[in-house]
């Protein structure tokens, strides 16, 4: 694959994934020096992504596409548009910053390897979300962000806490990424495509389809989950359990986008229609409120940033489901500043927890002076986070209402926008200004400034989003329009300004928004004690409701189970064989099809002995007085059988025979010895008639089944294959084996990872020690 | 079961037994034999020198856990599956390469390594449910 231009892409995919591989050697030897020699490979796809820019400003898209099953329409296939690159770059860039941090925010962690690892599994997994052009790509590239999401928030795993985000975290997207692949499947079948990009054009056939309501109900519900949408919001907050690196990377500036990003990438086929336009901005204007009202709440400096993640991606949503350009427009610049302002801002509030030893807004203050460029970021990020110049998040506050205005129902969603701003605004201030300005507050550590590892990353962010305030014009048009025109599937081009040339009704609202945050800023302490009350007082929320739902699945489960698992080996083996009797007569009995007695009397002699060695075999079974010696006698039985194959011309399966038969008598006389059973049989009379009976009927309905299999007209089509290619193709002589290890060896795949699971669940079994008190082995403390 | 004779003659047996399972299995591809049935062989080796020599005595022997073996096992064969990519062919597809060798020809290919897989797999799979049955009848 070359190592430039649009393949070198597969590259810059590849690359997260090598240094998860990495991770954990170099983290041994270089220890948190790591991280420097780390980020060079995040950086590498940074740059690659970059050079792809100044095509995708002329307009053009790229396409690259590997075979995977074609057989059913499954490709690896990437898209490269306006959208998908400027995520990239995002995911890429920002990856390569908090690699960094990562190294020194857990340095000397003996675990940093693992970390790093994990983090670099979620970057490799995220980039190919926004870059997948096969919806099954997109599908398990997006299932793989919430696994190692998983992994990440569950890190530190020996608190509880850490496990029940983790948990809940997996359930809530999990369950959001199955309904997406329901969607996305049914959005190829009807628009004719598996490829994202030929779908893009299929938006009228969508539209019209009569499974469009049921696309959008499954297609949102992925996004809303992921993105922490009203009521799906509960799990992003607990995800703060991780450690900072990963809020500050998953969920702020990348994974939790990956719901807008699927809205935003399928509004050319979903979007414009009523249902998009109601369902979305209300829920992402609930959500912005939502958000911003809990994070009023939050003394946690951590805390509220997370809910304001939570307000700003129900922002983003609201912007997106305007289906206006000019919105969308405010959308993408506000996608992009918030991805710099918070990135920056979870850094700042990292570092000054790590230096500090508290992240309480109460129990920090002063601190500018010990930690002047922490400082400095979080000023920076939280002057573009309250929407003021000339940092880019102003710009994006501006277009944003100027979309709103003009948007069908205007006015609901630019009060939604302005209200919720307000709030944000005074979080921003609140964020920036308690920690670093005012009196000195002793902290539990004397705090200093971090080491380079630590601030490079959110000074860096930070002066960047001064930098894309400035530059505007252009970053605007190389980077925001071409992703606006990519949302929307018609081309826009709007020259950006950093400070509004006329007096618009945006710069009156940005005017209306700041005077408000200025009162919700010198009300917070006020404000926050009602919030508190007001939530007490309800005292219940999706995040309550999740563990109930929980615990009503897990007891309908253990009722179930106790009803069903009753513990007697002796039911579960009647229960098994009357189903396998059941089938085996069942559709003869149906059908009327019952095998011909024929060809039982032209058994040459030796087959007759053999026959014979058999039936004694079974018979001492039956007649033995110890159950070791019947399993021995078993054996004989299974000799019978294999010498049979033998005879027959089947030289490896009578050989498998002998030896299963061999590994089954030692590994059963070993399991009989093991277990506490009782000398005697303990079966009532009655039962053993049953059982007699019962396995009477088996063996002749198995019996009878292989007499009409070989009554059929023999189908040579599948060993004549085998025969006359074994040699020629797959160069061995013994089919058998052939067969095993080339022409199915897919299916080999499978058995031997069978034998492989089935092992580990037998080592588990065995280890299971009976509780000395009572029988109950349910695992209560998760 | 635990005579003398029993005990001292488990090792060779059980020595031979392993031999015999690696020729079964590399014979595979064009006589009886292969993965399934050598692993097979090679877990009884293990079984007859642990009835003989006691459980412990075998987890030495094996210089792995069971279930690492089976894993490595696992790994080898799914490996084995990739390399026809390199050469632009669905995965899975053979590779062959013949290899002169004191004045004969060994043939190494893809199939082989992932037979080795397969008899991995089952070697430890198996012995490790046989070793830890045995260890708690001791």
């Amino acid at each position: 694959m070359p190592l430039f231009g649009v393949e070198a892409t597969f590259w810059a995919l590849l690359g997260p994934f090598v240094a998860a591989a990495l991770s954990p050697f170099l983290a041994k030897t270089l220890k948190h020096n790591a991280a420097w020699l780390l980020a060079v490979i995040p950086a590498l796809a940074f740059l690659q992504f970059l050079s792809i820019v100044p095509g995708i400003a002329e307009g053009q898209t790229f396409k690259a596409s590997l075979e995977w099953v074609p057989t059913f329409n499954v490709n690896f296939s990437i898209y490269l548009d306006g959208l998908s690159v400027l995520f990239a770059l995002l995911i890429s860039g920002i990856g390569t910053l908090i690699t960094l941090y990562a190294g020194g925010y857990l340095k000397g962690h003996e675990n940093l390897g693992q970390f790093l690892s994990y983090l670099f599994l979620f970057m490799g997994a995220m980039l190919g979300v926004v870059v997948a052009d096969n919806v099954i790509t997109l599908f398990v590239y997006w299932e793989l962000t919430s696994i190692t999401s998983f992994l990440l928030i569950g890190f530190d795993h020996l608190r509880r806490a850490s496990r029940r985000s983790a948990v809940q975290a997996l359930v809530v997207t999990g369950g959001g990424g199955l309904a997406l692949m329901a969607g996305l499947i049914l959005a190829g079948y009807q628009g004719g495509s598996f490829e994202l990009s030929e779908l893009l054009n299929s938006g009228d056939v969508l539209r019209e389809s009569p499974y469009y309501t049921a696309i959008f109900i499954l297609v949102v519900l992925g996004a809303f989950t992921k993105s922490a949408q009203f009521p799906f919001h509960f799990w992003l907050p607990n995800a703060m359990e991780a450690p900072t690196p990963v809020s500050a990377y998953l969920h702020s500036a990348t994974m939790v986008k990956a719901g807008v990003y699927l809205l935003m990438r399928m509004h050319p086929v979903l979007g414009d229609t009523e249902l998009w336009m109601t369902v979305l901005p209300i829920f992402g204007g609930i959500t912005l409120l939502v958000g911003t009202i809990l994070g009023i709440r939050q003394t946690d400096l951590k805390l509220v940033l997370a809910y304001t993640t939570v307000a700003s991606l129900g922002l983003l949503v609201m912007l997106t489901g305007t289906s206006d350009p000019v919105a969308i427009q405010g959308a993408v610049i506000y996608l992009f500043a918030h991805s710099l302002f918070k990135g920056s801002l979870f850094m700042v509030v990292g570092t000054v927890d790590h230096e500090s030893g508290t992240r309480d807004l109460n129990r920090v203050g002063g601190l500018f002076s010990l930690m002047p460029i922490t400082g400095t970021a979080a000023v920076l990020s939280a002057l573009s986070m309250a929407g003021l110049p000339p940092l880019v998040g102003f710009v994006a506050k501006e277009v944003l209402y100027d979309g709103t205005w003009h948007a069908v129902n205007g006015g609901l969603w630019t009060g939604f926008a302005v209200l919720g701003n307000a709030m944000m605004f005074a979080l921003a201030a609140t964020v920036a200004i308690k920690p670093f300005f005012g009196a000195k507050v002793k902290t539990p550590k004397v705090a200093h400034e971090g080491t380079v590892l630590l601030v490079a990353g959110s000074i860096t962010l930070a002066v960047l989003g001064l930098a894309a305030g400035a530059f505007i014009a252009s970053v605007g048009h190389q980077l925001l329009s071409p992703m606006t025109s990519a949302i929307l599937g018609t081309p826009f081009d709007e020259e950006l300004h950093l400070f509004p040339t006329y007096l618009s009704p945006a710069l009156y609202l940005s005017l209306a928004t700041i005077a408000l945050g200025i009162i919700i800023f010198m009300y917070m302490d006020k404000l926050r004690v009602i919030v508190a009350d007001a939530l007490r007082t309800i005292g219940w929320g999706p995040d309550k409701g999740f563990d109930q739902v929980l615990e009503v699945i897990i007891r309908f489960a253990t009722a179930l189970t106790q009803t069903v698992q009753t513990g007697s080996m002796v039911t579960y083996m009647r229960a098994t064989f009357t189903v396998i009797a059941l089938v085996l007569f069942v559709p003869m009995i149906l059908t009327g099809n019952w095998p011909k007695l024929q060809g039982i009397g032209s058994f040459y002699a030796y087959e007759w002995f053999i026959a014979a060695i058999a039936v004694i075999g079974v018979y001492a079974v039956l007649t033995a007085r110890y159950r070791v010696t019947a399993i021995v006698l078993l054996g004989i039985q299974g000799f019978a059988v294999a010498l049979i194959y033998l005879l027959f011309g089947a030289p490896d399966l009578a050989f498998t025979q002998f030896m299963v038969e061999t590994l089954s008598v030692v590994i059963l006389a070993l399991v009989m010895t093991r277990l506490n059973l009782k000398p005697t049989d303990a079966r009532s009379s009655r039962g053993k008639v049953f059982d007699i009976s019962l396995s009477v009927l088996c063996g002749a309905g198995i019996s009878m089944l292989l007499m009409s299999i070989i009554q059929l007209p023999f189908d040579p089509t599948l060993s004549e294959f085998f025969t006359q290619y074994s040699r020629t193709i797959a160069h061995g002589r013994n089919i058998v084996n052939v067969i095993l290890v080339d022409f199915r060896g897919f299916d080999t795949i499978g058995e031997i990872s069978v034998v492989m699971v089935t092992g580990l669940a037998v080592l588990a079994l065995i280890r299971v020690r009976p509780k000395s008190n009572g029988n109950s082995n349910s695992e209560k403390n998760r | 079961m635990n005579t003398l004779i029993f005990r001292t003659v488990a090792p060779y047996l059980s020595a031979l037994m392993m031999l015999f399972s690696v020729f079964v299995l590399l014979r595979g591809h064009n006589e009886p034999g292969g993965g399934f049935i050598g692993g097979l062989i090679a877990v009884s080796a293990f079984a007859i020198y642990g009835i003989a020599c006691g459980v412990s005595a075998v987890r030495r022997a094996m210089k792995f856990h069971p279930m690492s073996i089976a894993a490595s096992g696992l790994l080898l064969a799914v490996v084995s599956v990739l390399p026809s990519l390199f050469f632009s062919q669905p995965a899975m597809t053979s590779q062959w390469l013949a290899l002169p060798f004191l004045g004969t020809v060994i043939d190494l290919s893809t199939p082989l390594f992932f037979d080795i897989g397969v008899y991995l797999v089952v070697v430890g799979a198996i012995s490790s449910i046989a070793l830890s049955l045995e260890e708690r009848a001791d």
